[in-house]
């Protein structure tokens, strides 16, 4: 056998932004976070994923990490999160028109899931908005974060401010059911009377934080906004006080990340979403908002009213696991279609895919193949999420 | 890492041991480690026969998939059906219990010519 692992995600890591620090080579241009240190001391696994030194599990292990996660509480270093401010006068109708989904009923506070689109209907990326005052907060995927912060500037009217302000921020997320019990007790204001989906400024354990009931693992819980040089003090404290409080917690790598989110239906942007797939075949014409006017609607009413060419499918796999880029077949051996992710799935126990289809093919209970190592295993179409997320119940 | 002191090894990281007539083979110690949580495990067919650094399986990571090597020709006469209800076996006791085919070996000279456990442990310490 051959250990030479791949990095976490190759492809996307091939996207390196540039360092925050002045580098003599190609090879050092990987930055770091402000936990580096601490995941290495931990003895964490750490490669490279989207230009940045992330760690991948912990010796706890991958399928442990993600149990903890539901289970318990999980720590979640996210700092290569990107986070771009827009403001000024008519910042609201700017980000209105760039993103697809209706912003402009949000509250201050609130915080919802929008694409970002190209003209064409490619998702240039997926995002979070919240809503703050006089201001527009936007957390954007590490690998495209340059990509979207010239977009935006490019598109800006005179007068709107739009600045990227991700090496400045730091992001933690905080998820599972005994998330909001943690952060409640580290913090003094009311986190647990906090909706889903809304944010508030506050101090947790000293640290001054905007905290978002949000995130991306299909369980409760909060992402968390902070200055980057309380990184260390805020995640110790955390871990400290669930220790304390007889809370099991632990940190979780991006093999977990993204094990969890899989599971959870949520889409990771260059799999289920990609600048190639339009939001009609991935199935997010939810997250579009056709009575309002934003970049890329024309392609999505167009798409929506021809009909998808090929939908995004669950795939329940026996014998095998499916990975990104693995052919799916009909039952005839015709090809039909490709993987965009796949994975053990340590919750439900189940080895599945995210597959794109051709829609006569995408009904639930529908026989497929998955050609694993040459040869075709059985698969069949199945609901998605695998999951269902803990507020969604 | 742990090592074997009564197996042999072959650089890509198949240990074997043998078991009366038949040859025991599995993973090392310092794989399982490397390639983290197992989540599978392909099998050949018992009674197929393979020669000496073919392909014989898959083993199934978390995150990548890696070739099986033959340590030695022979004919597959088992396989640990154990571990597809819990690949975890090969996490825990790589040498026991995560056990991974049993072959009568075809030549079984060709047990001399693998790495003796030190050996094995010196280079796969070295990487």
């Amino acid at each position: 056998m051959s250990l030479r692992l791949p990095g976490f995600d190759a492809r996307i890591a091939l996207s390196a932004a540039s360092p925050r620090r002045p580098s003599r080579s190609k090879e050092d241009t990987l930055k770091s976070t402000a936990l580096h240190d601490w995941h290495a001391a931990r003895g964490a696994k750490m490669a490279p994923f989207a230009g940045y030194e992330m760690p991948i599990t912990y010796p706890t292990g991958a399928v442990e990490e993600h149990l903890i996660t539901r289970r318990s509480v999980g720590l979640f270093d996210i700092d290569h999160m990107g986070q771009i401010e827009v403001s000024g006068p008519g910042a609201d109708d700017f980000v209105s028109r760039m993103v697809s989904a209706r912003v402009l009923d949000m509250k201050d506070g609130d915080a919802r899931y929008s694409l970002l689109l190209a003209e064409d209907g490619g998702v240039t990326d997926d995002l979070f908005i919240y809503r703050l005052p006089g201001r527009w907060w936007i957390v954007v995927n590490a690998s495209n974060r340059e990509t979207d912060y010239a977009w935006f500037r490019k598109n800006a009217p005179a007068g709107v401010k739009v600045e990227d302000l991700s090496d400045d921020t730091y992001m933690i997320a905080v998820q599972g059911p005994r998330a909001i019990e943690l952060l409640g007790a580290a913090a003094d204001f009311d986190v647990p009377g906090m909706t889903r989906f809304t944010s508030a400024k506050g101090s947790l354990l000293g640290v001054p934080c905007l905290v978002g009931r949000t995130g991306y693992t299909g369980e409760d819980g909060a992402e968390l906004f902070f200055p980057a040089r309380d990184a260390v003090k805020l995640w110790d404290g955390l871990l400290a006080l669930a220790a304390k409080k007889g809370i099991e917690a632990a940190p979780i790598g991006l093999a977990a990340r993204d094990s969890l989110r899989f599971e959870a239906g949520m889409p990771l942007h260059g799999h289920e979403i990609s600048p190639s797939i339009n939001p009609v075949e991935a199935g997010f014409k939810w997250a579009c908002d056709l009575e309002k006017d934003f970049v890329g609607k024309k392609a999505v009413t167009d798409l929506a009213e021809k009909g998808p060419a090929r939908k995004l499918v669950g795939l329940d796999v026996t014998g095998g696991v499916p990975r990104e880029g693995y052919e799916v077949q009909a039952t005839d051996g015709r090809t039909v279609g490709l993987c965009a992710a796949g994975m053990f799935c340590p919750t439900v126990k189940k080895y599945a895919a995210n597959a794109f289809v051709p829609p006569e093919l995408s009904k639930v209970g529908t026989p497929l193949k998955v050609v694993i190592h040459g040869k075709p295993k059985d698969a069949v179409v199945v609901k998605r999420p695998l999951y269902v997320p803990a507020y969604r119940r | 890492m742990k090592i074997d002191a009564a197996a042999r090894y072959r650089s890509s990281h198949e240990w074997a041991r043998k078991e009366g007539s038949l040859i025991v083979t599995g993973i090392s110690d310092h794989a399982q480690e490397s390639l983290g949580d197992i989540v599978f495990v392909e099998f050949p067919e018992v009674g197929k026969t393979l020669k000496q650094g073919e392909t014989f399986g898959v083993i199934e990571s978390v995150k990548a998939a890696s070739d099986l090597y033959m340590p030695m020709g022979g004919k597959i006469a088992a396989v640990n059906e154990a571990l597809g209800g819990d690949p975890s076996a090969v996490n825990k006791d790589c040498y026991g219990a995560g056990w991974l085919i049993k072959f009568e070996p075809t030549n079984p000279s060709e047990w001399d010519g693998l790495l003796s456990a030190g050996d094995y442990e010196k280079e796969a310490a070295a990487h």
